[in-house]
Parts: C-alpha cells; structure tokens; sequence
C-alpha cells in the first residue's frame, strides 16, 4: 500500500507489531489473548482421550503413556497456567458484560463476579468426584 | 450486509465459550494434563471412564465444550493476530480460516463423540 492511500490519522499514531511489549499491562493482554491457542490445544488433547476410550482399553492405557511424556506435561503445565488465567479474567470481566436487574434494582458487579468465582468450584469439585471420587 | 448479522453470533459463541473453557477445561487439565501423568493421583480405571463418557448429559457436556471453546478460541485468535499483530492485509484469509478451521474441529468432536459406545 502506497503511503498516499493511508488514512491521516493512521498516520498520526503508528503503532508497532511489537507493541504489546512496551508495557507490563499491555503484555499481560497479549498472554490474555494467547490463552485461546492453549484452549485449542485442549480441545485437542481432550478429543484423542475420547478417542481412546472409544476405541479400547489399550488405546486408554496407551494414551496414558502418551500423555505422561516430559513434552506434553510440560505443555499441559503451561496450557493450565494460561487457562486458569484466562478464567480469572474471564470472571473479572463478568460484572461488565452480564448487567442483571431484581426487583428493580441492579444486582452489584460483585455478586456477578463471586457467583461466577463459586460456580467454577462447585463445577471443579463435582467433575473431580466424577473422575476420582467414591 | 451478512456478516453484520453474523458478528453478534460470533460474539455470544465467544463469551459463552469463554465461561464454558473457564469453568470446566482447569479442572479437567489439572487431573489429565498434570495428576493423572506425574503418579500424584491415579487415573480412573478404563471400565469408569466409559460408564462416564457413554452417560448422554457428558457426551452434551463434553459437545458444547468442544464447539464452544473452539469457537472461543477461532474469535480470540482471529481479533489477536488481525488487530492485535497488526495483520490487517491478511485479515481475508485469517478470518475465514479461523471459523473453517472451528466448523472442521466441531463436525471431527460431534462425530466422535458420538462414537463413545
């Protein structure tokens, strides 16, 4: 593109590709926005145990295995990481794009936040008891 | 316009796919990313998990959070490396390659899903 065809006001504030490295907060974002690689990466994972349970004992067993190699811990470890951020902010965020009203009045951000806080427990703990308890 | 009338769809699919990855893919990492392969816990045995995956509200459970995240995700992604990279010329190809590439994963997740006997 021929600098002629850019807008002025474009051309008023160039911003970099690296922008987001300038500042704590501003990369702090990007992590935020990188998150949704780690979930894609999830569905993955979780598509191939499904997989495996399908198809077979040995197949469970042997995804198992797979799963337990250094390289995939790893990733799992940082996926966690960058998933549970992504909850955190999720919930945070909340309060501004769920606006309820009861009996008139507004239900304060906070309560929409901390419901979100204790759903995410109950629903930890209730799929924890699915896989291992009992 | 048509894609108007598509970006609130996008929008709700990539909040209601944000709560849903939120809620269910920590827990779920942490017992089989992290527990379950370093010995701290062990792993169900093969007979639970097939009794628990063949139940139809976890195969419901198991759909939405697929779709849903990967819909999450092709937004995220897509508004990430568009605006945020700055890689507005590619943005034809970006966008439609995000979306395509959530259709494919979520036809792959309803079909296997649905293959769990």
């Amino acid at each position: 593109m021929s600098d002629a065809h850019v807008n002025p006001r474009e051309r008023q504030q160039p911003v970099s590709r690296g922008w987001w490295l300038e500042r704590g907060s501003y990369f702090m974002f990007m992590m935020r926005e990188l998150s949704c690689v780690f979930i894609a990466w999830f569905v993955v994972f979780l598509l191939l145990l499904v997989r495996s349970v399908s198809r077979g004992e040995a197949y469970y067993q042997h995804f198992l295995g797979r799963a337990a190699a250094p390289g995939i811990i790893v990733l799992n470890v940082v996926s966690l990481v960058f998933v549970v951020y992504h909850a955190v902010t999720f919930f945070n965020a909340a309060p501004q794009a769920i606006v309820v009203s009861a009996g008139g009045t507004r239900v304060p951000p906070a309560f929409i936040a901390v419901s979100h806080y204790a759903a995410w427990v109950v629903v930890s703990a209730v799929v924890a008891w699915l896989l291992v308890g009992g | 316009m048509k894609k108007l009338r598509l970006e609130p769809v996008l929008w709700m699919l990539f909040s209601g796919g944000g709560v849903l990855a939120a809620m269910l893919i920590p827990v779920l990492l942490l017992f089989f990313g992290v527990l379950f392969p370093l010995g701290l816990t062990p792993p169900p045995d093969y007979a639970r998990l097939l009794h628990l995956m063949s139940n139809p509200i976890t195969r419901l459970a198991l759909l939405a959070l697929c779709v849903m995240s990967l819909f999450h995700f092709a937004h995220r992604f897509r508004y990430t490396v568009v605006d945020g990279l700055k890689v507005k010329q590619l943005d034809f190809l970006i966008t439609p390659v995000c979306y395509l590439a959530a259709i494919a994963g979520s036809a792959v997740s309803a079909y296997w899903i649905l293959q769990i006997p």
